[in-house]
């Protein structure tokens, strides 16, 4: 089965939220933004913009007629500023124009005082100055303490990992449209229209039931959608509510990169301690997130980088120490991964150090310590169905790990410009939301006298798959053609309450639940088949390739005569289903507990080339073994490895988030954030799912895939620093992300640019005429 | 100042009055609602707004993938503007089902610029389509989701139809590929129409009067001023085709200025030049983008970190400017020539009064035994601007050098011809020794700040770095990268 949606986005016609026919009469709002990163607002200059012709409205914190406040978690975000401004970027007014442009052109002219404050954009910083978002956590496991007397060898280092600019290709954008009886209907590009709905109400002050939001698709999300498409299209909504007419924003690619948090930059001390053979005892982490100006969703990603940072990995002592670091940058958010990656890039490091430390290869040690069988991860879940192991041993059958290597290593001896590099990056990425409560879903499923299906779920498709992998598990269930399905845009009208499309558990939840609201209208057609032909036993009816079977045999009914019996009869061809995932929990007094429903694994190996000479590089290829269960539908989940690794690629290499000391973005743009393009992922890009492998908490025995194979990506950093080990060895290179060429260029040529920073090659040149110059050479 | 623009949308006549300036993406999206074409970055860096452009030549039309956000409307005048809704049949073309069947498409946002980019290659590349090609097609499209696995898929079964040995190709050796396409269901039937409608819409008046922006490919200036432009006075330079041409005679190379990165890298009296122009040009811009760039735009801009703008000032290329008023122009009159190497006097400021533009570059043709080398580092490898860049032209007939003319962009205010460096180096051999004292003297003629594109310590590494690198490339008989190291 393919994409669903694919035809209609191939030929253009998909709508996304400003592609719908627009209203009469409707207006087009632009925001005013702070271009200080803290400080006490003075006064807001609008007078001069107010009477610009075709300006209709400016609005500030003072026209909120709710609640001033949108924070997700923890209250203490405001949508416009009020008093204060705590990042540059941070919304501060809205202009309602009768076009964009004028929009736009009339923003430009607001002007703000402000007290400047000062501004903090170190996380450490932030730390020292008790800056800190909710409380700091610990995990423990075992006894560090007591564990380093064991050890051969202790190493101690420091990452620090870059944010990540999201880039959906679809800009934020909402519009809202005033409706009778004081509604207002709300379009989105979210991946969560339950908050949205939520903050909106709250802002105008009104109750849910006033706000209806809806969804059709999103141009992707990553999870820059999860929360932070929230505050537009609560701008929209109280533009339309003090206009009375449909009221339209959409975010430049500028304003978008400027406003919107990011993927959590990380500072992080670790301490790992092993035996000379490179079994890993005793491992302790120290993360600083650099959570930005509010909470957001920091303290829940803050939980998830606790999760996983023992990765894939058994370690008897572990403890891990964490905390929010209030920034005066935007809020950071959701980003596939949730925090995930940035715990697994700090173990990765331990043991890369580790490793060449002891002299062993990486893959070795590795290997040595991944998980087994129920063994006790730190947060209290033993792993159960464990694949670890298997999807490595899988990776090394197909691709001989030893082979490469030693390929690797001859063509480093004979070459000198260019080195190669390789890593292999095992994953396991535990499956549910951490905060048990979001862990549930619903579906209204409505057959229609003429056969066809209609499927409303809280889930958003954002280029995931979902309403195709809906149709599927709804075609499976019914016994029907999947062309009888039709998935409908996500509406808090038809389903309330939603949690976000996130955690990868979209399809999980929203799959489960329509599978529970099927099973009740089956039920009900097979017991009107026992009535209707006075047979007996209903669970022994089913419907194969819309045929009604009973006991395997034809029974003359087809599926749209049943559903037209059903009808007649008068027998409820709608129904409503609502799914908890079973069996998870987590006592966050004791920090342990049995968080996730199951954990994702795979093995990915990375291979690189380093040109030494001018410090760029190519990433040769990525070879995956990855574990899916059974996969639902192969294309959609191909498409969500290839997507997450090349996104995971990016944000170890290119994709360098630059800000200055007073919190201004200065890759601000397509132009200066560069994410992969199509040269920049290999050609090679293999992928194995394992085969004849279950998981009986997924829908049909399928499991989550769209954030883990975005954690593979980790491995072309270590890969790149192989290959720099190669033309310098025994260096101790930093770990800090993104290896850019820069960085890399820098680094394998230091004492250059140590001489060059002390004035030496320059005052040398000089001379240069009579002065031999061996010593600067390298 | 109203001007009416006459053209072909997709299958449609239309006549606008809106601006000349006016982007040609904004005015699918707002004035015509053809929302297909998307916006995701608005300058020209994503490939969301691809549409194809076809332009008539002689009998024929030739079409190029642009991107619509960099582009002003006037220039349209004339011209067949074709979007992904111009593309669509009952049935979907070979390059929509391709990306159905083999999910090259996600969210599909970006989807409709990679389908016009890929139907316009299949346009362009007659039976020569391959792996290579469609990367080069898809260069300047961003895809989030995919990470292009797919789509590269897309590209092999569009080979299969479309490339060497399929029935396609058989049947359309020297016929014309339009019309074999058509016949594949690649492009719709009207497409036929277009030459014989194109000629009937009459040819654009030269307009003089006081004009705020001169516009050329506008790849760089709508990315500066896009936000204003469209009301302004404008003058679309690229409805003079008086300055677009190349001519290469025995002594000279001539350039219109409105010559575009693309038609460059494509001529072959340009290859027979600098043979290796096209694996350079691959490093600047993308496909859709060098449709559009000009040599002269790249050089009037005047960043320091302009591509072309390095390779020609190796070049030793001379300057000619001319009066702005096009009909003054047409008389031949107020021409002046400049040097290209005195042509930078600050950060963006140039030797040209307002009223002069520059309308064509000429340099001689190199030496025989001359050899040409162009450098360039940048974050990405593909479509992204120089952290530094440098081009060489050398001739050191036995290892000693006779001439040498070195350009670096990136690390002054201007983009930078390497006087002292030059000077020093000529007469001297060519071997490490000598280059590690070129260098040096490279290192006082420099002045890199630091900025996005990377830190000054970072850009001095890189012309010590791009500097072995021509001589490692041009000479490898007598350095090679080690050398440098070895003697350490």
């Amino acid at each position: 089965m393919k994409h669903i949606d694919a035809a209609a986005h191939t030929r253009g016609e998909s709508q996304y939220v400003d592609d719908l026919p627009q209203p009469a009469k409707m207006l087009y709002a632009a925001v005013f933004s702070s271009d200080v990163a803290h400080g006490d607002i003075i006064k807001i200059e609008t007078e001069k913009t107010r009477v610009l012709p075709g300006v209709v409205a400016i609005l500030t914190a003072k026209d909120i007629p709710g609640e001033n406040q949108i924070g997700p978690i923890i209250q203490d975000e405001t949508l416009l500023a009020d008093g204060k401004v705590h990042y540059v970027g941070e919304p501060v007014a809205l202009v309602v124009a009768t076009s964009p442009e004028t929009a736009h052109k009339a923003a430009k002219q607001i002007s703000m005082k402000v007290k400047a404050l000062p501004a903090i954009t170190d996380p450490r910083v932030a730390f020292a100055k008790g800056e800190i978002i909710g409380t700091p956590r610990t995990f423990h496991l075992g006894d560090v303490d007591s564990a380093w007397s064991q050890c051969d060898l202790i190493v101690e280092g420091r990452c620090d990992i870059s944010g990540q600019e999201h880039v959906y290709l679809e800009t934020q954008r909402a519009r809202a449209v005033p409706l009778e009886g004081g509604v207002i209907r709300i379009h989105s590009s979210t991946q969560s229209p339950a908050a949205v709905q939520r903050a909106s109400a709250k802002i105008l002050g009104v109750p849910s039931n006033k706000i209806e939001v809806d969804v059709k698709r999103l141009g992707g999300g990553f999870g820059g959608k999860e929360d932070q498409a929230t505050a537009w299209s609560c701008l929209v909504a109280l533009a339309a509510w003090h206009t009375g007419k449909p009221v339209e924003l959409v975010l430049s690619r500028h304003d978008d990169i400027k406003m919107t948090g990011k993927r959590h930059p990380y500072s992080s001390d670790f301490k790992i301690g092993v035996t000379k053979d490179g079994k890993i005892l005793a491992y302790e982490v120290k993360h600083y997130q650099n959570s930005g100006a509010t909470a957001d969703l920091s303290t829940a990603v803050l939980e998830r980088t606790m999760f996983h940072s023992t990765n894939s990995y058994f370690i008897p002592n572990v403890k891990i120490s964490a905390a929010c670091c209030r920034t005066n940058l935007p809020p950071n958010t959701a980003f596939r991964g949730f925090g995930g990656p940035q715990g697994m890039f700090v173990i990765e490091s331990a043991i890369a150090k580790a490793a060449e430390k002891l002299g062993l290869p990486r893959e070795e040690m590795q290997y040595k310590n991944l998980l087994q069988e129920g063994d006790m991860l730190p947060y209290g879940q033993r792993t159960a169905d464990t694949r670890s192991r298997l999807t490595w041993d899988e990776a090394d059958k197909a691709y001989n790990i030893a082979a490469i290597h030693k390929r690797v290593e001859s063509y480093n001896e004979t070459h000198f410009e260019t080195k190669k590099g390789f890593a292999v990056m095992p994953i396991c990425f535990g499956i549910s939301f951490t905060n048990t409560m979001l862990n549930q879903a619903s579906s209204l499923v409505h057959v229609y006298t003429d056969g066809s299906v209609s499927v409303s779920t809280g889930g958003v498709e954002m280029g995931q798959g979902l309403i195709t992998n809906l149709a599927a598990i709804a075609a499976k269930a019914f016994g029907i053609r999947s062309e009888r399905i039709k998935i409908e845009s996500t509406n808090t009208t038809r389903v309330a309450n939603m949690s976000a499309s996130a955690a990868s558990a979209t399809t999980d939840l929203n799959g489960h639940a329509t599978l529970l609201a099927i099973e009740q209208i089956l039920d009900r057609l097979k017991m009107l088949l026992v009535h209707e032909q006075h047979v007996s036993h209903a669970e022994k009816v089913t419907i194969v390739d819309e045929q009604v079977l009973y006991d395997g045999k034809p029974t003359g009914w087809n599926w749209t005569k049943l559903v037209q019996k059903a009808y007649t009869s008068r027998v409820a061809l709608s129904a409503h289903g609502f799914y908890a995932t079973p069996g998870i929990w987590f006592d966050r007094t004791k920090e342990k507990g049995h968080p996730f429903a199951y954990h994702v694994f795979g093995t990915a190996i990375i291979e690189v080339t380093v040109d030494c000479l001018r410090g760029t590089y190519d990433i040769n290829s990525a070879k995956i073994v990855h574990d899916l269960g059974r996969p639902i539908n192969e294309i959609v989940d191909r498409g969500q490895i290839e997507g997450g690794l090349a996104q995971g690629l990016g944000w170890m290499t290119l994709e360098e988030l630059k800000f200055d000391d007073t919190g201004h973005y200065l890759s601000n743009s397509l132009a200066t954030y560069k994410l992969p393009d199509v040269y920049f992922i290999p050609d090679l890009l293999e992928v194995k799912l394992l085969e004849n492998v279950d998981n009986p908490r997924g829908p049909y025995g399928t499991k989550a895939v769209g954030e883990p194979p975005l954690m593979y990506g980790i491995g072309a950093f270590f890969a790149l620093r192989h290959a720099m080990r190669a033309f310098r060895p025994k260096v101790d290179f930093p770990f800090h992300s993104p290896l850019t060429p820069e960085k890399v260029l820098m680094q394998l040529h230091a004492e250059v640019v140590e001489e060059m920073k002390n004035g030496e090659l320059v005052r040398k040149a000089k001379k240069a005429k009579t002065q031999k110059v061996s010593k600067i050479i390298l | 100042m109203s001007q009416t623009t006459q053209f072909i949308l997709n299958d449609r006549d239309v006549t606008t009055t809106e601006p000349a300036g006016m982007l040609v993406l904004d005015y699918l999206r707002r004035r015509e609602h053809l929302v297909g074409t998307k916006e995701g970055c608005k300058e020209g860096d994503c490939g969301a707004c691809v549409v194809l452009v076809g332009e008539l030549n002689g009998t024929k039309v030739k079409y190029k993938p642009v991107t619509s956000c960099l582009m002003p409307l006037g220039e349209l005048h004339g011209k067949h503007l074709v979007t992904v809704e111009g593309l669509n049949m009952a049935q979907l073309t070979p390059v929509q089902q391709a990306i159905v069947d083999e999910g090259g498409s996600q969210c599909g946002f970006c989807t409709p610029g990679i389908v016009v980019s890929l139907t316009g290659y299949l346009m362009n590349a007659g039976t020569a389509v391959d792996d290579e090609g469609i990367k080069y097609a898809l260069g300047g499209n961003l895809c989030r989701c995919t990470g292009y696995g797919s789509l590269k898929r897309a590209g092999s079964v569009l080979i299969q139809q479309f490339g060497n040995g399929s029935a396609f190709a058989k049947r359309t050796k020297s016929k014309n590929s339009i019309a074999e396409l058509i016949r594949a269901k690649a492009l719709p039937e009207y497409f036929k129409s277009i030459p014989a409608r194109l000629k009937k819409i009459s040819k654009p008046r030269l307009k003089n009067g006081k004009i705020d922006h001169f516009i050329a490919g506008g790849t760089d200036l709508y990315v500066q001023r896009g936000d204003v432009i469209p009301e302004t006075r404008v003058n679309v330079l690229n409805l003079h085709p008086e300055m677009k041409g190349i001519t290469v005679t025995n002594g000279k190379v001539k350039l219109g200025a409105l010559t575009t990165f693309e038609e460059f890298a494509d001529h072959p009296g340009i290859i027979k030049i600098i043979p290796r122009i096209k694996e350079y040009m691959h490093l600047n811009a993308s496909w859709q983008i060098r449709n559009r760039a000009t040599l002269g735009g790249n050089i009037v801009n005047a960043s320091p970190i302009g591509d072309m703008t390095a390779l020609l000032l190796a070049l030793e290329s001379t300057l000619v400017l001319s009066d702005s008023d096009p009909l003054r122009r047409k008389n031949g009159r107020k021409r002046r020539t400049v040097p290209m190497k005195s042509f930078f006097k600050g950060y963006k400021i140039l030797d040209k009064k307002p009223n002069e533009i520059l309308t064509e570059i000429i340099f001689p043709r190199p030496k025989a035994g001359s050899k040409i080398h162009f450098e360039k580092v940048s974050k990405r490898k593909t479509l992204d601007i120089a952290s530094v860049n440098s081009a060489i032209k050398i001739r050191a007939p036995k290892g000693v050098i006779a001439e040498v003319e070195l350009s670096m962009g990136g690390v002054a205010p201007v983009p930078l011809f390497m006087k002292n460096t030059c000077a020093f180096l000529k007469g001297k051999p060519v071997t490490a020794r000598s280059i590690l004292n070129a260098i040096q003297v490279a290192m006082n003629e420099i002045a890199p700040i630091s900025d996005i594109r990377g830190a000054a310590e970072y850009k001095r590494l890189l012309v010590r770095q791009l500097i072995i690198a021509h001589f490692t490339k041009l000479f490898p008989e007598f350095v090679t990268v080690r050398d440098f190291y070895e003697a350490h």
